[in-house]
């Protein structure tokens, strides 16, 4: 067994994705829309160099899998950052942060020496928080 | 164009801006700011949103920020409050025995000392803990200098 993709709950899809490719620096896995299904827009997102993983950036369904008391609620959730969490990892997080600020991302931690390692946090303009983590070597071994 | 934004995502700038600056002179008139809010309506807004006044939440967070330098440090508690934004030493005593039961001296103190976390590497332990010879008659400066 292995992870395929887990799933965000954003905002807006166009806006998300337009994040998660042109400030992040991700690569789009998937973007395909089915007339079908009510327009269900099936897109995922991941990083250079890791195709077999990715984050699906998903809308929040409208009527009638999701009723609108619901809908709401998911919406604030997220707005509040209670929503979910991704946490990545990197070789240099004190560079990625650099490059990531640069793009206009917006960073809740600067670059922090941890036990662990180094790590920063930033949102998506979802609200979504995302963690940084370049991990110890010694918390590797 | 901006997608469009549930308000609580401008609350939530807000209360990431007391989790990232606390240790600054930062004020409920800030946290408004960064939510883009008038004072009243933001406070109003933000106590629905998370349950708590925004200086509530600030001053747990500078709270919580301080009992982990408690903790983790030999900070005295004067250095401690203005690391985490405080000014008074006085009403900083007062808001944490309110919340954490003990003055910050005796919460320091049911703990064990920071020292005995510090990761001092072992060369500089060797070099700073040798003991200074003092039994020693070379040491005694020659006779009759």
């Amino acid at each position: 067994m292995k992870i395929g993709s887990a799933q965000l709950w954003v905002q807006d899809q166009e806006e998300a994705l337009k994040f998660w490719t042109e400030k992040v620096g991700f690569e789009v896995r998937a973007d395909v829309t089915m007339p079908e299904m009510g327009d269900f827009r099936w897109l995922t997102v991941s990083p250079p160099g890791q195709e077999d993983v990715s984050v699906v950036l998903m809308a929040v369904p409208g009527e009638p899998i999701i009723d609108p008391a619901t809908q709401e609620q998911i919406r604030d959730l997220a707005a509040k950052g209670f929503a979910g969490t991704v946490f990545l990892v990197t070789d240099d997080c004190r560079a990625d942060y650099e490059r990531l600020a640069a793009n206009g991302v917006e960073f809740t931690e600067a670059p922090e020496e941890r036990p662990y390692g180094i790590d920063a946090g930033f949102r998506d303009p979802s609200g979504n928080a995302i963690r940084l983590t370049q991990v110890a070597m010694s918390f590797n071994a | 164009m901006m997608a469009f934004a549930p308000p609580a995502r401008h609350l939530l700038r807000a209360k990431d801006l007391a989790d990232a600056r606390y240790a600054e002179p930062l004020g409920v008139e800030e946290m408004a700011a960064a939510a883009g809010l008038s004072r009243a309506h933001f406070s109003r807004e933000f106590r629905r949103a998370f349950g708590e006044s925004p200086h509530s939440y600030l001053l747990t967070r500078r709270l919580e920020r301080a009992a982990a330098l408690l903790r983790n440090t030999d900070r005295s508690v004067a250095e401690i409050c203005l690391d985490v934004g405080l000014t008074s030493v006085g009403s900083f005593t007062t808001s944490f025995k309110r919340n954490f039961g003990k003055t910050p001296t005796a919460y320091r103190a049911s703990f064990p000392p920071a020292s005995a976390w510090a990761v001092v590497p072992g060369c500089v332990v060797r070099a700073n803990a040798r003991p200074r010879k003092r039994t020693f008659r070379e040491d005694k400066p020659p006779a009759g200098s």
